[in-house]
């Protein structure tokens, strides 16, 4: 094995680096799932616990007080539910993988691994949670006596675009939290304003396809699906409820091409900032 | 293949940059960025220039070229700052260098802290398979050598305990104990001595002494200079980010001791008038000087050297008392000796001293001098007129390299004799 070490030559190496420390990875995303299901006793009941109360509190407010109804026959619970399963983790993992570097600052200021493996460590972890979830949604399924048909078959489609934007954001949100250690401030803002600018307690189509502004025609639902969490939400609708909800090809197509740039962006930033992770952590 | 070094380095050079504005963090703050921004658009170009020169650039490592050979056990020396962390940090890719290159031939494992990722939620089984990725091994590897980590780290109850509820002691074996079963090609190892008790320190030193005569090629930075000596074949010296020696590691580790400790024993006042003292005595030097054959004031344990005190006296009719009090760096008085009291004359003299080799242990020493006039009356009190260090150059090796806690560090003879046998051997 010959190893050269010069200015610049990292780069070259990267993804064969990243195989070879697969290992590593693994292991590392063990020990953050060990460890999360550990340190409480209810670490699985606080994954159940949260979105079943978002849920009920949803349903609600916006079923019950504010009069909206679902598209179709389907329970209320069931449209908050479906959009709250991608939402929790898209959140968590977000948050999760914003603070993954700095947490892990003692092994990047020690060792050498391509640190890329710590931000995917975390979305996956929260994806354990995501998975603790979709077990609640299946009961909440038979408790309203709903079957889903063959529309099911495609989540995990809308899993992996979940999962892809979670992980382009993360990326973005940990290179900026190394590099400016204020900005963990502003994450749980963002998170604030993304819950509020996704659909997740009511259904897309609430938002009006063409907005009239002093005479001007506004695509409302198009600029609106730019939030990648719109196309990811009512993807999962879609494929949970019965292809009942709404589903427009062209959101859709927006917000995975959103996602794809946030992903390309994120990995290009990130990159760019890793060089020197080690000198500033 | 053109040559055998595994590591061959060459001109290489790492900066940083450092602001000098406001107080110096370690990070920068976005609240502080869009304040300067900000402050930018008020400000005319001419001070954002200024400001940009505010930042300097600084070299913890310039021009480093040197080469090791498979199987050389490398001691890496120099001050603290002098850029060896650096250098490690650059050899195990957790830093790029800004300049030059490194030829690695070899797999490198780096133990720059004992522990590294060690979760304390985590039992002493999980840990070990944990610890050992992060060191690199891999898992098969690790279910190979697990018994026998657990064997040498002596916690074989408490493997499915969190290690949040190990003694330091339990804690810091089992870390040790993982990176002593690395097996890379090339292994760098920085200051993991500096922990656990002395007991776990000839451990360590034994284990590290098995690696290095295993073949494997290492590279050790450390202060401990004993350790060094008896690792190492070779020594780097860096200084102030430069390498300025590279060769035999006893003469690197004397030359590295004198430049460390050869200004500190000399204190000379040549002007009555202002050296201290009172209206009856002044003193003009108190100088440490070892008495070896060489020409360096560099004072082993071994070597025998004198106190020498110049000292004017000023009035003889009063009669003075020198006592000198050997403070050790931790306050104990070693010993206290002095010249009896007697009248000299008005004028200059000279008092000397001798102490003999094989007295004090290693470490550094303080002289107190206390000057009592007429046997009741302390005239005159300076502590530490004279500093200087006994260093351990290891003439005397041992197994055990650390320093030992003693206060005098004599030789002193053993009479072994058998008195009677019990063995089988008695009737042959």
């Amino acid at each position: 094995m010959h190893l050269i070490l010069e200015p610049g030559r990292a780069e070259k190496n990267y993804w064969r680096d990243l195989w070879r420390y697969r290992e590593l990875f693994i292991i590392l995303a063990w020990r953050d799932i060990t460890v999360r299901y550990k340190q409480t006793v209810i670490g699985v009941v606080w994954a159940v616990i949260r979105p079943l109360l978002t849920t009920i509190v949803f349903t609600v407010v916006f079923s019950k007080i504010a009069k909206l109804s679902a598209p179709g026959a389907i329970p209320y619970a069931l449209l908050v539910m479906a959009a709250n399963l991608p939402w929790q983790f898209f959140a968590t993992a977000m948050s999760e993988s914003s603070n993954s570097l700095i947490g892990n600052a003692n092994l990047i200021s020690k060792i050498y691994f391509p640190r890329l493996i710590i931000p995917v460590g975390s979305v996956i972890t929260s994806f354990v949670d995501f998975l603790i979830t979709l077990g609640l949604m299946a009961a909440l399924m038979i408790w309203f006596q709903f079957v889903p048909d063959w529309r099911l078959f495609l989540l995990p489609a809308f899993m992996i675009l979940a999962f892809a934007s979670a992980f382009g954001i993360g990326l973005w949100l940990c290179a900026l939290n190394v590099e400016y250690r204020d900005f963990r401030y502003i994450v749980p803002f963002i998170v604030q304003f993304g819950f509020f600018l996704s659909p997740v307690g009511f259904s897309t189509t609430r938002v009006p396809e063409h907005w009239l502004w002093h005479g001007f025609d506004i695509p409302a639902r198009l600029i609106y699906s730019l939030n990648p969490m719109v196309g990811v939400i009512e993807g999962f609708r879609w494929s949970l409820l019965r292809g009942e909800s709404s589903f427009q090809v062209s959101a859709l197509s927006i917000s995975v091409f959103v996602t794809v740039v946030l992903c390309a962006s994120g990995i290009w930033y990130f990159r760019k900032m890793e060089r020197t992770f080690a000198d500033v952590i | 293949m053109k040559n055998d070094a595994i590591i061959s380095v060459e001109n290489l050079g790492k900066k940083y940059r450092i602001s000098h504005q406001a107080e110096r963090q370690r990070y920068t703050a976005l609240r502080d960025v869009l304040a300067n921004k900000v402050k930018g658009l008020f400000q005319n170009r001419k001070s954002e220039i200024e400001n940009q020169k505010s930042v300097e650039d600084f070299w913890a490592l310039q021009d480093v070229s040197f080469e090791v050979k498979r199987g050389e056990v490398v001691g890496i020396i120099g001050r603290n700052g002098a850029g060896k962390s650096t250098l490690l940090k650059i050899l195990s890719r957790i830093t790029e260098p800004s300049t030059g290159r490194v030829d690695l031939r070899g797999r490198v494992a780096s133990l720059l802290e004992v522990g590294t990722g060690f979760h304390p939620e985590l039992t002493g089984r999980e840990n070990v398979f944990l610890n050992g990725a992060i060191l690199g091994m891999s898992r098969a590897e690790i279910r190979r050598k697990f018994d026998e980590i657990v064997a040498f780290a002596e916690v074989e109850k408490f493997l499915d305990t969190p290690v949040k509820r190990y003694s330091s002691g339990m804690y810091v074996r089992l870390a040790f104990a993982v990176a002593a079963h690395l097996e890379p090609e090339i292994l760098i190892v920085d200051e993991v001595l500096a922990v656990g008790d002395a007991q776990f320190q000839k451990k360590c030193l034994g284990k590290m002494q098995d690696v290095s005569k295993g073949g494997r090629t290492v590279l050790f930075v450390s202060h401990n200079m004993v350790a060094v000596q008896t690792l190492c074949h070779r020594a780097l010296w860096l200084r102030d980010g430069k390498l300025i020696a590279d060769r035999d590691v006893a003469p690197v580790v004397a030359d590295y001791l004198r430049g460390f400790h050869g200004q500190d024993d000399i204190q000379q006042w040549d002007d009555p008038k202002t050296a201290p003292g009172n209206d009856a005595l002044r003193i003009r030097s108190v100088r440490l000087i070892p008495e070896t054959s060489g020409d360096d004031n560099l004072i082993s344990m071994q070597t025998p050297f004198r106190i020498e005190t110049e000292f004017w006296v000023l009035d003889a009719s009063r009669q003075l008392h020198f006592t000198y009090h050997l403070l050790n760096d931790q306050g104990i008085t070693v010993l206290t000796t002095g010249f009896p009291m007697q009248v000299h004359p008005v004028g200059h003299h000279k008092a000397v001293c001798h102490l003999p080799g094989n007295l004090l242990n290693s470490g550094g020493y303080s002289l107190k001098l206390l000057v009592v006039e007429n046997g009741n009356k302390v005239t005159y009190i300076r502590e530490s007129i004279a500093s200087f260090t006994v260093v351990d150059i290891a003439e005397r090796k041992g197994s055990w390299m650390g320093r030992e806690p003693s206060v005098v560090r004599p030789i002193l003879n053993w009479n072994v004799e058998t008195l009677k046998t019990n063995s089988s051997s008695t009737h042959n």
